[in-house]
């Protein structure tokens, strides 16, 4: 069993999203998980602000479910199939994160330094949460799509916009990565 | 039950990036740091399976589900927002490690602070249906 409690392997998880993406062609569907946060904004009455949001959410309820699927797996699967030994990063990785003040995986998903409620409660660790998020709704919009929208279905469709979304993708995360991060954790 | 089988589908799919650990901001801050394979290699045979069933999809001129032809639509035309948007969105996606996918599986693995990443991301979509008409599109 432990091919099922361990880190899943690139193959056989890359293999599965891209029949996740299949299974949804099949049901006459697009694969896209930001379309979500538009529906969403809709349900809560953004349409009286910006016709944007003027569409009829119900036609989006399949989406939704998805969502609601989704959640629901991501507790079976922390809670039910791991057992803590995953997340085995680089080294290298963890050595370069440690310099800035992120605690090491230890089979956690995600860092204490950004996730954790203690720093939830801090000016500067809430701030940056919302500026993530912020930059993910704000961008996804923008370019019409996500991870999933572009870099999965677009590029599956060879799409030529979904590779011009998927090159702008990388280059907001080798300069978040490389040049912003290090200097939001250390001077802020 | 009309909606049972998109439910099935996203806690499959739920299930499948908790275990890959696409989820993880470890992953996301060490594959822009190509400090491993791992990611790439998540996105290349994702697109490689994906690419395969297109091309069969089309060829065969497969019928859906419920029996009509498959159409897949195409992108918008346009330039600049792939260029601005896909930018913007990989800031967020290197800052806190989630794309939109994730942020609602994290929710289900029982971290509060992606709530506040949500909310940011509701706030952001909004703003950009405001802005929409007075940006490069």
């Amino acid at each position: 069993m432990e091919f099922i409690y361990g880190t899943w392997h690139w193959s056989i998880s890359g293999f599965l999203i891209g029949v996740i993406m299949l299974i949804l062609t099949y049901f006459g569907k697009t694969f896209g998980m930001s379309s979500n946060l538009r529906t969403m904004c809709s349900m809560a009455g953004a349409g009286k602000f910006s016709d944007f949001f003027k569409l009829d959410w119900r036609e989006q309820k399949w989406n939704l479910t998805i969502v609601l699927g989704a959640i629901v797996g991501g507790f079976i699967a922390y809670h039910f199939l791991s057992n803590g030994t995953g997340v085995n990063i680089n080294s290298e990785t963890i050595a370069q994160l440690q310099e800035l003040g992120i605690d090491t995986p230890n089979g956690k998903l995600l860092p204490d330094a950004i996730f954790s409620i203690e720093t939830l409660q801090t000016p500067k660790g809430f701030v940056i949460l919302l500026i993530g998020g912020l930059l993910i709704g704000f961008g996804t919009r923008y370019a019409g799509g996500c991870t999933s929208g572009h870099a999965i279905s677009g590029l599956s469709n060879l799409q030529l916009p979904s590779l011009v979304a998927v090159v702008g993708f990388f280059i907001g995360g080798l300069l978040m990565a490389h040049y912003l991060l290090p200097l939001i954790l250390k001077t802020v | 039950m009309k909606l049972g089988r998109f439910f099935l589908t996203g806690f499959f799919f739920g299930i499948v990036l908790t275990k890959a650990e696409a989820v993880s901001w470890y992953r996301i801050y060490e594959m822009f740091h190509f400090q491993s394979f791992h990611m790439f290699g998540i996105i290349g045979m994702a697109l490689f399976t994906g690419i395969i069933g297109l091309q069969i999809v089309k060829r065969k001129k497969l019928k859906d589900f419920n029996g009509f032809p498959i159409k897949i639509i195409g992108k918008e035309r346009g330039f600049w927002r792939y260029v601005f948007g896909g930018t913007l969105f990989g800031l967020g996606w290197a800052l806190v490690g989630s794309c939109p996918g994730p942020i609602f599986i994290l929710l289900g693995t029982g971290t509060y602070a992606i709530a506040v990443v949500l909310v940011g991301a509701l706030l952001g979509t909004y703003i950009y249906g405001l802005l929409k008409d007075k940006l490069p599109h």
